[in-house]
């Protein structure tokens, strides 16, 4: 059995994490608000707090005290329970990521990660695909097409581009020699995997935007075909929880680009945590550029560009690595 | 210690695997299956083997159930089963003996312990030394190359086949 102190450490490690996540998904939406508002040439929210920094609290608050409908024609377990399976995953898979060297706190070290899992890498991918189910369980039991319809791109989306965003880190793994992302960051001492793959960052970036369903990849929601897509009928909290989800999507997203690629808490002079937070910020405000910058895919380009561009660059990447690694 | 976690995990892959068929909504019965592969993926884990557990989950509850529920949906499966499916009492008698076959059979097999295999040379303390991902890896290129290379051969003419069939 492990000591009392091992426990205490745990639930710490948990609630902070978790807390500081939650509290970055509320403010990511601010953020989200201001940047695409600078962009556009506007202001952005202004009216609560100063800069408007206290809107997501003003819009957390409003959104529990809306009514929530539920279609009479929905199929209720599942139309309620659909919201919960999109939130659980995209918020569990942060437990692997560590995002910090280990630290000295009151005579003990501590690992700044939750747990170090020696399958880590694959969890989150695990965790991740089952984000999916929230989003098809939610638009197929609204029962109502444009829902629907929603539902069942996104299917298709995250199953064509997850091949992709797979075998896009196979090179990162031929490198670290390992499945768990603490080694896989310890592996990066020297040099960043970035150098000795940019192709296969590139095509994790472009399969993890899609992946969180964001723009150019938010065919599941495009407003213009299919009004909101699968959350169409959703309204006040369990409306909430989906933009909960993708928005803890992105930051998941963001750490694992930063632990798989850039090193992830690595850098010289500032301390390591900060190191973590400015390159996931960085990731972030590059996803947010995206948004505001780019139009959405059409179906059939998104399909064509994930099967027949993405996957064999991303086989291709694979053999060329693994030609070095056997020649090295 | 063991049977806290065990016990818990079996119960649940079973309970949701009957559901799979006594369910009537096609969607729920999927579903429950997921659950199955959920239980399952534990009890591996309990088995020391993290790499199959995790592989369980992204492939058959991330990936495969995904496309079942997809085809679900897009086919709009009836609530009701077909015909040919409904109960009647001739069917019924025959299942009955056709399970109550089956359950002898694996009474007698689990009772004669013929099923029991030998033990392997990699005990739970090796594999973690060498590490689970490593050993599943080195043991597919080597001892298993063939039976692995078949696999894959198996695979892609299924995926060629399904192919020129999707395309005439």
């Amino acid at each position: 059995m492990p000591e009392p102190a091992f426990f205490v450490i745990m639930v710490a490690k948990i609630v902070v994490v978790f807390g500081l996540m939650l509290l970055s998904v509320a403010y990511l939406t601010w953020l989200e608000r201001k940047v695409i508002g600078d962009i556009q040439v506007r202001l952005g929210p202004m009216r609560v707090g100063p800069h408007g920094l206290l809107q997501p609290i003003a819009d957390g608050i409003k959104l529990m005290f809306k009514e929530d409908i539920v279609p009479q024609a929905a199929d209720r377990t599942i139309y309620l329970l659909a919201p919960t399976l999109a939130l659980i995953p995209a918020f569990i898979s942060f437990a692997v990521i560590p995002f910090g060297d280990r630290i000295r706190l009151f005579g003990r070290t501590i690992d700044l990660v939750i747990t170090d899992v020696n399958v880590g890498l694959l969890y989150v991918f695990g965790v991740a695909s089952l984000g999916i189910y929230g989003i098809v369980l939610g638009g197929w039991a609204s029962n109502n097409k444009y829902a629907l319809l929603g539902g069942l791109r996104s299917a298709a989306q995250m199953i064509s581009y997850e091949l992709s965003l797979g075998l896009s880190v196979v090179g990162v793994l031929m490198l670290s020699q390992s499945l768990s992302l603490v080694q896989i960051v310890n592996a990066q001492s020297t040099a960043w995997f970035i150098l000795f793959q940019p192709i296969g960052f590139l095509i994790f970036l472009i399969c993890a935007i899609a992946e969180t369903n964001r723009a150019p990849f938010d065919l599941p929601e495009a407003e213009t075909e299919l009004v909101a897509g699968f959350h169409v009928e959703y309204s006040s909290m369990k409306f909430a929880m989906y933009f909960m989800a993708e928005y803890a999507n992105m930051i998941t997203v963001a750490a694992m680009a930063t632990t798989l690629f850039l090193g992830g808490w690595r850098g010289p002079f500032l301390p390591p945590v900060v190191w973590f937070l400015v390159k996931l910020y960085l990731f972030i405000f590059l996803f947010i550029w995206l948004r505001a910058t780019l139009p959405r895919f059409r179906y059939d380009q998104l399909m064509r560009f994930g099967w027949k561009v993405l996957l064999p660059l991303a086989l291709a990447n694979i053999m060329i690595t693994a030609a070095f690694v056997a020649l090295r | 210690m063991e049977w806290l976690v065990f016990a818990p995990l079996a119960a649940v892959a079973l309970a949701t695997a009957v559901l799979v068929i006594v369910l009537r909504n096609p969607i729920y019965c999927a579903l429950s299956l997921v659950g199955t592969f959920f239980a399952l993926s534990g009890l591996y884990l309990l088995l020391q083997a993290q790499f199959i557990a995790v592989v369980q989950v992204i492939i058959y509850a991330g990936a495969i159930m995904v496309l079942f529920l997809f085809v679900i949906m897009l086919l709009d499966v009836g609530h009701e089963p077909p015909a040919w499916l409904q109960r009647d009492r001739p069917k019924l008698v025959l299942g009955i003996v056709l399970i109550s076959l089956l359950l002898l059979e694996l009474v007698v097999a689990i009772g004669s312990r013929v099923s029991q295999g030998i033990r392997g040379p990699y005990t739970s303390e090796l594999v973690n030394a060498i590490g689970n991902t490593q050993l599943v890896g080195r043991l597919l290129f080597t001892d298993f190359l063939i039976p692995f290379e078949i696999t894959s051969i198996i695979l892609l003419i299924a995926i060629v086949g399904a192919m020129v069939l999707a395309k005439r």
